[in-house]
């Protein structure tokens, strides 16, 4: 008990008498010296946790120790040895980097000698040295974060909370904060990441494993993976459709769970099952299954008891789009000015019909602005973009009649009921009449939208958000869809879904630009292509992507490390030439 | 205590660095100011002149036609002469004219005989119906003085009467603007210290940066104290920005003292300002913040604060309530300052209550502001 | 095109009442203004203290405080007894007034000359003092008139009085038609000031744009609601005004409907502009808040338009409020022929055309 430095016991936490507690009946442990990763979904109560921790909540009922010190009755002391990095991160946007570092040394009343040398290491830790005189509000998003970081760090504190620090930070930056934390923690610190990211868990010691304000899991994350030992394989060497395999492979007894990963499929299998005969996936002749290491995602998919299957009624329902492999959209030379900031170069892909098309990189690299410009809500500098043939700019209203949007945070009506967002959507991509009735309708019954039918969709849970969202940027049957961070922050569960609506739409010929910075949803994509610096430096399908990054050191890298790779070697093959 | 100065200082230093760099903050504590100030002077005058009225001449006699030549050299009045009692009244409909005088066709005669039946009418336009008091007035005074003239024109004993000596102190000329300024600034000050203060503090609820502060070791009453001495001295500063204003360019006495001015002021921020706070410690929102702050600063110190409208007009139910409303001292002591002087047996009560209310507002906000989040 | 405007008139009115926050802001504001506007928002003189130093004790003087006391205006009396006792009860304002009858007035009256009583009134108070002064004028006249007629001596000419289309000058009258006109630019305005910039923040606009909707489709669907909601608020205002307020509606019900779908339309394009501009609610509602006080001060409401200096009257004119001010006032009091009411509509309309250019012009510009 006395190197604990944070005790749960019993603690429930609800934000009204009447509502679903956010937390219920939790109680763990947490060690100093350690990471521990606080796991779950959006809503799963990880930020209520993490501001019972600081004493900016008190418990409805149960008791929260810090070091011995209760939150109910010593916040003040908590208040001197612990740094918090919120959500937002709290920087002040309208101050600059070093008068954020300034005012933070000030409030935790670091004394004026040795604070140069402070500012100084935590500036070179964070590599915002030539950002000092930069207002906040104009950093990138991983600048920010490491500047939230820095001001949670201006006092060694004994606890250090990080209230999901990786949201909308792409892979590089996200790696540069593991290793800063990584180098923090010494046998005195505590530190705990809260991420609804599943390979950060991974990394954790220890993880705190949420779901609808309950504790699922708590320990090593190896604990937990080693449930799904020996369940995992890969299906390698796939001559068919990759996509028909998972629809096909989940449609089985044995199958708990399956991903596509690049052109295999990986598939985890249910307890005490023997590996299911190849023949009825119809994966070709040289199909075969390789065991593989599990993740922590495998577990916690088992933990849940399971993904959806591999049938999407959505697709089923859609007429079958002509199988012609023509090219429905079709980006040439765009570029983008702003100022003399060039913020894409000269960007040009074509993709074909039934192809998903993922666009990664880095926070600022030009991916969003290129993204864009290909739903026509930026008009290029100079260049093209065209949708099924239709010039964006010369016939702007014909093209997105064919094209479907869905965006990270799922831009619904709020304050709308579930069926008023339904006919609005229908009713502004000019369905009416009993078609308008039918669609509709169709929809409700496709995504079990029955029992929320007049709810706010505000006020739905996070799985009939997306749904409701999918089902409005649909039901005009858009050739063509654009999704922007589709599955940000929510569970794996919900992404499986999701990702099994889409796998069927594309097998009915309908098209797919997706950004992300989920390398899982990445592997989904038949094609990549990677933006860096406005520029597009690399196109291909992920396991290409994967050899070219290839290297001594990293045989068999993951996209995440593929990723890092190329922009490497990009860096390292234009510092030569003279810019 | 050295720790509190510290952690207080640097809440003080951002807020200040904050200012400078939000065009919203900038925009309400110095354009706006400067544009009410402009609009008020200009803009809002109760000084009727040159109201346009018609004459109705019915009377073809000297005595008439003399009546209606008075009032067309008269200051008051922009008046238009015609036989045509039809016409003239579809001009008052229409609203070109605001009042209409009627010389009756016997009018010469009676006042030939005497005068003592010669009856006249004046119509006003009541749908406006503060000019219509003035059309009344100002006729009266035409009339009067025509009747002075044609008594002695006339060689008749001027009437023995009472004379009604008016004197107006303070303003003999009765210029509105002179009063009106005074009530301009309470608005100012008002929404500098209403409704700036609310949308200060919501934003930072907003931008999560509140959270950030309530870990670390900063106290409650820092950090009010931090968020008011900003404000105090930004709102100070407009007002001796907009007294200038109002002096120089507005031609306006000031016969008060200059501590008088601050101290008047301060206190008034001080309410205004604990009013600001209250507001955001229930709104965490922008929008609602600058709803709330609107509903209750601005209107009541546009409305209730006794600068255009005359509290003592209203129904009691009202009257009560101008009673917690901080604007109207001050528009009392502004007016007094501006046109008196120093009447310290009516300003130093004004500041009492003025003490008062912000100490009722401060209690209030530190009972509702405990560093948590909900 | 229909339907999709259709949709889109549908969301905008859903949106706008199934939010508590902004069914808030619809409904509590204008009616909270409404009635203390109504009641409060008085330039009529009542209740005021009148301050009297009588130093004469004769009969005629006592008649004379008696006229002055008597007066409605003045609901308490002070009684003063030195000279030395006026600048503090001006200066303090215990009183508007001060009636001083010299001690040697009720002698001069019998010796047949003319004596003289002061009035001395607080200059603070200018409006106050300004009618105050001419109700002592008219008390004094006719008091006069009194002491002619008893002496058999030939009186002046007597001026009669009348006011039309509201006789007895009550002040809500006036208040509750200006209030018509200043709660429905509020509403315009606000309603469509906040809708581009609620969806921006939602991120709902993305959503739109992407959609096959026009501009020109948005932009309908964003003013043809607001217009809706501002109309149904205005005739909810003028219910009220004239059942539970008590104010005559003499006019065109049509009329005033007709005028103030002009009206609104200049209002809509104002908004619509803030709208494009703004990224925020917040910056929305200090765009609108930057419109609607100078336009409520430069349409006639707080004091006449023709008290102001001239430059300001010429800029007043491109004020759609003024406008529809003079019309909605005549159109509650004075019953004004169709012929008076377009004089005052087409100036909205043009300004209308010109709003809703700029506001098209900004809203396609900002989406390059």
């Amino acid at each position: 008990m006395a190197d604990d430095s944070l005790v749960i016991k019993g603690l429930s936490y609800s934000y009204g008498a009447h509502l679903v507690p956010a937390l219920a009946e939790l109680s763990a442990t947490i060690r100093p010296g350690i990471v521990t990763g606080l796991v779950g979904p959006d809503g799963a109560g990880k930020t209520t946790l993490m501001r019972l921790m600081t004493a900016l909540l008190l418990p409805t009922s149960g008791r929260l120790t810090v070091f011995g010190l209760d939150t109910g009755t010593s916040a003040d002391q908590l208040h001197e040895i612990i740094g918090y990095m919120p959500q937002k991160f709290g920087l002040y946007e309208d101050l600059s980097v070093i008068q954020n570092l300034r005012l933070y040394a000030d409030l935790r009343n670091v004394p004026e000698s040795g604070r140069q040398q402070l500012f100084a290491r935590l500036l070179a830790f964070t590599g915002l040295e030539s950002f000092q005189k930069r207002l906040a509000g104009r950093l990138s998003g991983g600048m920010k974060q490491k500047l939230g970081l820095a001001c949670a760090l201006i006092r060694k504190p004994r606890l250090l909370l990080l209230d999901e620090p990786s949201v909308g930070v792409d892979p590089v930056s996200r790696r540069e904060l593991w290793r800063m934390v990584q180098e923090l923690v010494d046998k005195e610190t505590a530190v705990i990441w809260s991420t609804a990211y599943l390979d950060e868990a991974e990394l954790c010691q220890e993880v705190l494993l949420l779901d609808g304000g309950r504790l699922l899991f708590a320990g090593p994350p190896g604990q937990l993976t080693e449930r799904v030992a020996d369940r995992c394989f890969l299906v390698q060497g796939i001559s068919g459709n990759r996509r028909q395999v998972l629809a096909r492979a989940l449609q089985l007894q044995e199958v708990q769970d399956g991903i596509v990963q690049g052109q295999n499929v990986r598939i985890v299998l249910r307890a005490g099952q023997n590996q299911p005969t190849l023949s009825l996936l119809n994966a070709g002749a040289d199909a075969y299954l390789t065991p593989v290491p599990p993740r922590f995602e495998d577990a916690y998919v088992d933990a849940l008891g399971g993904g959806p299957g591999g049938n999407s009624a959505l697709a089923a329902a859609m007429a079958p789009l002509p199988n012609d492999q023509a090219i429905t959209v079709e980006a040439k030379g765009l570029t983008k000015r702003f100022g003399d900031f060039i913020a894409a170069q000269d960007v040009s892909f074509a993709i074909r019909r039934g192809e998903i098309f993922g666009l990664l990189g880095p926070n600022g690299a030009g991916k969003s602005t290129t993204f864009k410009m290909m739903c026509g809500l930026l008009w290029p500098t100079s260049g093209t973009g065209r949708v099924v043939g239709l010039d964006l700019q010369q016939a702007p209203g014909q093209a997105r009649s064919h094209l479907g949007y869905m965006a990270q945070k799922f831009s619904l009506y709020g304050d709308l009921s579930v069926r008023q967002n339904l006919d609005f959507f229908s009713g502004i991509y000019g369905l009416a009449g009993a078609r308008q009735k039918e669609t509709v309708t169709r929809m409700i019954d496709i995504f079990g939208l029955h029992p929320h039918l007049s709810d706010s969709a505000k006020d739905l849970p996070l799985g009939f958000k997306q749904r409701l969202a999918l089902a409005c940027s649909v039901m005009h049957e858009p050739a063509v869809l654009f999704l922007d961070e589709p599955t940000s922050g929510v569970d794996p569960l919900t992404r499986r879904e999701f990702w099994t609506h889409i796998n069927g739409l594309v097998e009915h010929g309908v098209t797919v630009l997706v950004t992300t910075h989920f390398m899982d949803e990445a592997e989904y994509c038949d094609r990549i292509g990677l933006v860096y610096r406005g520029r597009m430096i690399a196109t291909g399908p992920p396991d290409e992507l994967k050899s070219q990054a290839q290297s001594p050191q990293i045989p068999y890298p993951t996209l995440e490390e593929a990723f890092i790779a190329l922009l490497q070697q990009w860096d390292a093959s234009h510092e030569e030439l003279p810019s | 205590m050295n720790n509190r100065l510290q952690r207080m200082s640097a809440l003080i230093r951002k807020e200040f660095i904050q200012i400078r760099r939000d065009p919203s903050s900038l925009l309400i504590a110095f354009v706006l100011p400067v544009i009410l100030l402009f609009l008020y002077g200009f803009g809002v005058s109760l000084d009727a002149k040159e109201v346009k009225i018609g004459v109705t001449l019915q009377d073809p006699g000297k005595e008439g036609n003399g009546l209606a030549a008075a009032f067309l050299a008269s200051p008051y009045f922009r008046a238009r002469i015609s036989h045509d009692e039809g016409l003239l009244e579809q001009e008052l409909v229409a609203g070109r004219l605001r009042g209409l005088v009627v010389i009756p066709e016997n009018f010469s005669r009676l006042v030939e005989k005497g005068g003592g039946a010669a009856r006249l009418q004046v119509i006003a336009d009541g749908s406006e119906a503060n000019t219509a008091n003035y059309v009344q007035n100002y006729a009266q005074g035409v009339v009067n003085t025509w009747w002075a003239m044609h008594q002695r024109d006339h060689g008749l004993p001027s009437q023995k009467g009472v004379q009604l000596m008016t004197r107006i102190w303070f303003n003999p000329e009765l210029t509105s603007r002179n009063s009106l300024l005074p009530g301009a600034l309470a608005i100012i000050m008002a929404i500098i210290g209403t409704l700036l203060t609310a949308l200060v503090v919501a934003r930072e609820w907003e931008r999560g940066t509140m959270e950030a502060l309530m870990a670390t070791p900063v106290a409650i009453s820092e950090l009010i104290i931090g968020k008011l001495l900003p404000y105090f001295i930004l709102g100070m500063l407009a007002m001796l920005g907009s007294v200038a204003i109002s002096v120089t360019l507005f031609d306006l006495p000031f016969r008060g003292s200059l501590p008088a001015l601050l101290l008047s002021s301060g206190a008034f921020l001080l309410a205004a300002l604990g009013q600001g706070l209250l507001i955001s410690s229930a709104a965490k929102n922008q929008f609602i913040a600058a709803m709330v702050a609107l509903i209750t600063g601005f209107l009541p110190a546009f409305l209730l604060s006794g600068f255009i409208f005359e509290i003592a007009s209203m129904p009691p139910m009202v009257r009560a309530l101008t009673h917690i409303i901080p604007a109207r001292y001050l528009v009392t002591n502004l007016q007094t300052l501006f046109l008196v002087g120093d009447v310290w047996s009516l300003l130093l009560p004004n500041v009492g209550i003025l003490l008062l209310l912000a100490a009722v507002l401060f209690f209030l906000t530190a009972r509702k502001t405990v560093k948590r989040l909900r | 095109m229909f339907n999709r405007i259709r949709a889109l008139i549908i969301k905008e009115l859903l949106a706008l009442l199934r939010d508590k926050k902004s069914r808030m802001v619809l409904i509590v504001p204008p009616l909270v203004q409404l009635f203390i506007f109504s009641f409060a928002a008085t330039q009529e003189v009542k209740n005021q203290t009148l301050a009297i130093l009588n130093q004469d004790h004769g009969g005629p003087a006592w008649t004379l405080e008696q006229d002055f006391t008597a007066a409605a205006t003045f609901s308490k009396v002070i009684r003063l007894q030195r000279p030395e006792e006026i600048p503090a009860v001006i200066n303090e304002q215990q009183a508007i007034a001060v009636l001083w009858i010299p001690p040697d007035f009720s002698r001069d009256l019998a010796r047949g000359q003319a004596p003289q009583v002061s009035f001395i009134l607080d200059g603070r108070k200018t409006n106050a003092a300004q009618i105050v002064q001419g109700y002592g004028v008219r008390i004094i006249n006719s008091y006069r008139d009194k002491l002619a007629a008893g002496t058999g001596q030939q009186s002046g000419v007597t001026l009669v009085a009348r006011n039309w289309f509201n006789p007895n000058l009550d002040f809500r009258w006036f208040t509750v038609p200006s209030l018509v006109c200043i709660l429905t630019t509020v509403i315009g305005l606000i309603v469509t000031g906040l809708s581009v910039a609620r969806e921006r923040e939602m991120g709902t606009f993305e959503q739109l744009l992407v959609s096959p909707l026009h501009p020109l489709e948005i932009l309908v669907g964003k003013a043809l609601p607001a217009l809706l909601v501002a109309m149904a608020e205005g005739g909810l205002i003028v219910l009220i005004g004239v059942f539970l307020l008590q104010v005559p509606f003499n006019g065109s019900l049509p009329l005033l409907f007709a005028s103030m779908g002009v009206f609104l339309l200049a209002i809509i394009g104002v908004g619509l502009f803030v709208s494009s501009l703004a990224m925020t609610q917040q910056q929305a509602v200090l765009g609108s808040f930057l419109f609607l006080v100078p336009a409520t001060i430069l349409s006639g409401f707080a004091s006449p338009i023709e008290n102001m200096p001239h430059w300001l009257q010429t800029i007043s004119y491109a004020n759609p409020l003024r406008y529809f001010m003079t019309i909605a006032r005549g159109i509650f009091l004075k019953d004004i022929p169709a012929a008076v009411v377009w004089g005052q509509t087409w100036p909205m309309a043009i300004i209308a055309c010109v709003t809703l250019s700029m506001a098209t012009w900004l809203f396609k510009k900002r989406m390059e």
